[in-house]
């Protein structure tokens, strides 16, 4: 077996990234590619496909990769991965394809997650992408929110020849990928650049549109004459913590803070008009990929002491590895088994934030081991805090559509074709899942699609 | 990109925009609200919907700090970058028979939707308006139009009583015991007021929460408010509530969380 040690990625030194908001990982170069693509032995049943939620065809494009045939590498993954620059830069890759890669067993695994992103970069840069523009077959489809499940949903509906329109309730497009993830893991300039794409293939884009509110989908359907529709709209309400002291000045929810800083680019002002306001301590509410997105934004807007508050361990944490890791090197202070139960202000504004040190007891539902009350309290002093626990779908779209099955929590449920209690709309993405992942998302959406398009022949 | 249509002054502080938004103007209805952005790389800021003719939606805007000063600026003929809505839920038109709205400066505008609403339900509607002086009072003429009774008040006497409007509404209310519900939309103040008086004298109230927002679709959480003591997002569980358990000294702190910031815009804007 092949013994060569995992390419690593160059990345941009720490003392200069804590500073701006250029990408970290600087991503590989053509010979830093064919060395770690030399890795991977070809496996006959590969586990990594199996793994990938897409099922892109791994072995295959590293194969064309080591011929030097980029195009062709290209092709086959963008065959099932529309958007490979940006699923190789935030995948879950460890939980995923690496996670599965039979190398991992006794050394490392394949760095399918870099590869991908070099090839979707190649890509890109050489306008690769099948932008070609399809005869359309005047049937008119909406699709609602640009994430990535509308975005996914649309393009596969629009290679089909479908007249498709994607409407979005905020006045710029790409959901959480345009407001949610940095620029330092996801440059804007990748998500502008897909978004270019599908307009260059003649998908509609309709911005300030909130559908539900500006338009409902029984509109849609019986006065617009869109023949299905999609729900992208993905889980953007954030959850509470529950805690006292949760209204205070200066207690922010992570979707709060990173919008003000990614759509408003309040880091930009003067030319920007939305400020931020941030101290220098800053405690971050839990141990994803959006705590570790928030506490890592907060360290480059320039707060000297940034740390995590998290209930359970380690091991515990859900975020992608490469984040906990650049999250610590940043100097992001990981206090672990640490559940606040009080935010504590004085004349409404935030001061400490008071927290119960945790112990790990059996298994939950989760699988992970249960964190329990000490009963041994610490209290740390604080500027701000940033709440990041998870979202839930928010309720305009279910509230203003009648006949729409929904979970307790607010998602939307949808059957084996993805279509939801109403005949013709269909649903994808956090919407339906809960909070998850852009590949999850992406791949419903485009499941999705063929689905309705099937739905769309068999209607008279 | 939205065409202003129209441009109105209403008096020196304030204008009145009609805007072509024909996905705003479709299914607004009294209470709802827009957000705006008057040009690329502005604030997204919350402005009630003051009225609709066909694709036309009307605002009505204090000129406050940077965001309405720039909008101010903007012509009849001119253009506003983004306009979205209608955002929050439908005023609540209760079965009243009779109703007296407080307004204090420009919140005469989010009510006077509301209070025509009221009016085509049946029911008696009294108006207290107050501000600063005569030349601050707007929409006189549209309130005359469907109120049953106006009653002016002015910080300097200068129209109508010299006073507060909480002034004005405990003589009416004590005058009128058939008053089953008070609407009050101003400044945060002046509403805790309004709403201790109506509680005082058993009467139903509604208010219009004004909480510093974002998207306004419910993502971010900025505008929340707490409301006996469980927490809500102004911009899709309101603008309106039941005023009776606001917390409306949080609600104020709240919006001034950003007072310096905002300072600072608006001394770019005059340089
Ligand atoms: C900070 C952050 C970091 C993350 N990091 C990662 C990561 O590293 N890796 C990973 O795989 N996943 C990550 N995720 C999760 C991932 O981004 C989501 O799972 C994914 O974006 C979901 O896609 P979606 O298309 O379902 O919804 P979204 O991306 O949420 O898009 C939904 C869109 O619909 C719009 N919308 C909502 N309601 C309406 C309406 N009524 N009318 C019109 N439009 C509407 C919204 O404005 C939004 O633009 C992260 C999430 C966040 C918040
Ligand atoms: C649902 C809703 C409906 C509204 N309807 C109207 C309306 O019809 N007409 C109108 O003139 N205004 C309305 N407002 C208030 C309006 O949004 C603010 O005045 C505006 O955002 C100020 O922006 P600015 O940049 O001009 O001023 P800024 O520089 O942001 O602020 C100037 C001053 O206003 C205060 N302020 C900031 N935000 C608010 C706010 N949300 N409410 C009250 N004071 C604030 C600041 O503390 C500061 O003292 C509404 C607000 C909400 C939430
Ligand atoms: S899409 Fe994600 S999981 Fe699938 S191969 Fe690519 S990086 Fe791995
Ligand atoms: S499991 Fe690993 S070694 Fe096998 S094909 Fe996949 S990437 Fe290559
Ligand atoms: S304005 Fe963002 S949640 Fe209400």
């Amino acid at each position: 077996m092949n013994k060569t040690p995992r390419m690593k990625m160059r990345e941009q030194d720490v003392e200069v990234r804590n500073r701006n908001f250029l990408e970290v990982a600087l991503g590989y170069s053509y010979e830093e590619a064919i060395e770690e693509a030399k890795r991977c032995i070809d496996c006959k049943n590969p586990r990594c496909v199996m793994a990938c939620p897409v099922r892109v065809k791994i072995p295959e494009f590293i194969k064309y990769l080591l011929e030097g045939a980029l195009e062709t590498a290209f092709e086959t993954i963008y065959e099932d991965n529309i958007l490979p620059s940006i699923c190789g830069r935030v995948c879950p890759q460890e939980s995923q394809c690496e996670g599965a890669c039979i190398l991992g067993i006794k050394q490392e695994a394949v760095n399918i997650g870099a590869l991908e992103r070099f090839v979707g970069d190649y890509g890109m840069e050489h306008n690769l992408a099948d932008q070609t523009e399809v005869k359309n077959n005047g049937t008119k489809v909406a699709v609602v929110g640009s994430g990535p499940a509308g975005l996914a949903n649309a393009a596969s509906l629009r290679k089909k020849g479908y007249d498709v329109t994607i409407f979005e309730a905020l006045h710029d497009f790409g959901g959480v990928l345009k407001y949610g993830i940095p620029d330092f893991r996801l440059p804007k300039d990748i998500v502008a650049h897909e978004i270019d794409n599908l307009k260059t293939m003649g998908v509609t884009f309709v911005k300030n549109a909130v559908i539900g509110k500006s338009l409902t989908i029984e509109q849609l359907m019986k006065e617009e004459g869109y023949k299905a529709v999609f729900i992208g709209s993905g889980a953007g309400l954030p959850s509470s913590l529950g805690v006292p002291g949760e209204n205070l000045n200066g207690v922010y929810y992570a979707n709060e803070f990173l919008t003000r800083v990614n759509l408003m680019k309040s880091r930009a002002i003067p030319t920007s008009k939305t400020p931020i306001k941030l101290g220098n301590n800053i405690a971050v509410v839990g141990g994803g990929n959006v705590a570790m997105d928030a506490a890592r934004t907060a360290k480059r807007l320039g707060a000297e002491n940034v740390f995590i508050l998290y209930r359970r361990g380690r091991e515990g944490l859900p975020a992608r590895l490469d984040e906990i890791h650049h999250a610590e090197a940043e100097g992001i202070d990981m206090r672990l088994l640490t559940n606040p139960v009080e935010i504590i202000g004085e004349n409404h504004i935030v001061k400490q934030v008071r927290c119960e040190k945790m112990k790990l007891g059996e298994p939950d539902s989760s699988g992970r081991r249960r964190p329990l009350g000490t009963g041994e309290f610490v209290t740390y002093d604080i500027d701000n805090i940033i709440i990041s626990i998870g979202q839930k779908p928010n309720p305009i779209i279910k509230d203003n559509t009648a006949n729409l099955d929904t979970q307790p929590w607010g998602g939307i449920i949808t059957d084996e074709f993805h279509m939801t209690s109403i005949p013709g709309v269909f649903a994808g993405g956090d919407v339906v899942t809960g909070a998850a992942t852009v590949i999850l998302a992406m791949g419903t959406g485009k499941d999705a699609a063929h689905h309705m398009d099937e739905y769309l022949q068999n209607l008279h | 990109m939205y065409k202003i249509v129209e441009k109105k002054t209403l008096n020196k502080e304030i204008d009145l925009m009609r805007i072509e938004a024909p996905l705003v103007a479709r299914n607004a209805q009294p209470g709802h609200f827009v957000i705006l952005r008057v040009e690329a790389e502005g604030e997204r800021i919350p402005l009630t919907i003051a009225g609709i003719e066909g694709n036309l939606v009307d605002i009505i805007y204090q000129k406050l700090g940077y965001s309405t000063k720039l909008l101010g600026e903007k012509e009849a003929g001119d253009t506003v970058e983004d306009f979205v809505g209608p955002l929050g839920k439908a005023a609540h038109i209760r079965d009243s028979k009779h109703v007296v709205g407080v307004a204090g400066g420009v919140g005469a505008a989010p009510l006077l939707p509301q209070l025509k609403a009221y009016k085509e339900a049946g029911a008696r509607v009294d108006l207290i308006i107050g501000a600063r002086s005569e030349s601050f009072l707007i929409l006189l003429d549209e309130f005359k139009a469907i109120c049953d009774e106006v009653i002016i008040t002015t910080d300097d006497g200068s129209a109508g009583l010299k006073g507060l409007v909480t002034d004005a509404l405990k003589h009416h209310l004590e005058d009128n015991a058939g008053i089953e519900h008070v609407i009050a939309i101003g400044p945060v103040i002046m509403m805790k007021y309004v709403t201790l008086m109506a509680k005082d004298y058993k009467k139903s109230i509604d208010v219009s929460l004004n909480p510093i927002m974002i998207d306004g679709t419910g993502m971010c959480g900025n505008c929340r408010v707490s409301i006996g003591g469980k927490t809500f997002f102004a911009c899709i569980d309101g603008p309106d509530f039941d005023g009776s358990d606001v917390d409306f000294d949080e609600l104020m702190q709240r919006q001034s969380y950003y007072k310096d910031e905002e300072h600072a815009c608006y001394l770019r804007l005059k340089t």
